[in-house]
């Protein structure tokens, strides 16, 4: 029987080469919790943008630092909350990714990818330091679906 | 490796045939190389297949709008072949479908350069 609420958590050093340690950790959460295909591929890519900005922007690649997360699995899905260590930042500064002068850049995208396959995304400044950004996921609830009454968008949430 | 890239060349056209996953660190910087050393050779008519590719980050997605635009301004074109689903979603995320010529048959991928 699964308790109501499991944590797991891994601290990893802002190093690149851990990324896929991670999302193999996320990959075996999502199946215990029952996420269906599509939706733990996108949790695993939210995931690592998550982990990647932290490593990259957070802590700016310094091995002195880690990247603390914490997987919290509930009975109807899962949190997770990624801290770095570095100086934090504004997320409302950063540029629109959609914006037609935007467009071209070559970074800037993760964040809107994350707001897009996860539920919820929010950023807070930790109160001893870097920035924890903390992400949920609902389980799409196992039920019969009559064809025609339910359709998936791109990234398999449901809509109806 | 996390990206194989395997160079076809037909006539004016470089094909670059991709298998693997095009993520930040290693998998981008091979794109990213590979498409460098052609533009300079001066080869600048670029197809990607990316019939092979199993998994791009927003770090992927940006290294093949670099190359693009990189491509583009040498005077030359940069096109797409055989886009996975998921590349797919991620371009349509971000507003870029409309911005890569997309093909999903190689011989109109070619076609496409005259």
């Amino acid at each position: 029987m699964m308790l109501a609420e499991n944590v797991v958590e891994l601290t990893i050093a802002s190093q690149l080469e851990f990324i896929d340690l991670v999302t193999t950790l996320t990959d075996n959460i999502t199946r215990m919790i029952g996420f269906d295909e599509e939706s733990a591929y996108w949790v695993n890519m939210a995931v690592r943008e998550s982990v990647a900005n932290a490593v990259e922007h957070g802590n700016k690649y310094d091995p002195q630092k880690s990247v603390d997360l914490r997987f919290t699995v509930g009975v109807d899905g899962l949190r997770v909350s990624i801290r770095d260590h570095g100086e934090g930042f504004d997320p409302a500064s950063l540029p629109d990714p959609l914006d037609p002068d935007n467009l071209l850049n070559p970074a800037g995208r993760g964040i809107l990818y994350m707001r897009t396959f996860m539920d919820n995304v929010e950023y807070q400044r930790h109160p001893e330091g870097g920035m924890v950004v903390s992400m949920s996921k609902r389980r799409a609830p196992k039920q019969p679906v009559e064809e025609g009454d339910q359709k998936q968008d791109a990234v398999g949430n449901q809509r109806t | 490796m996390q990206l194989e890239i395997r160079e076809r060349n037909t006539g004016e056209v470089v094909i670059l045939e991709m298998a693997g996953k095009i993520t930040i660190g290693e998998g981008s910087v091979q794109l990213r190389e590979a498409v460098g050393r052609l533009r300079d050779n001066n080869q600048i008519k670029i197809v990607l297949n990316l019939g092979g590719v199993t998994y791009v980050d927003s770090s992927g997605i940006g290294e093949l709008v670099s190359c693009y635009t990189t491509t583009k301004n040498s005077g030359g074109r940069l096109k797409l072949l055989n886009l996975p689903k998921k590349i797919k979603d991620l371009l349509m995320i971000t507003k870029l479908l409309t911005v890569f010529e997309i093909y999903e048959d190689e011989q109109a991928a070619l076609e496409s350069f005259q």
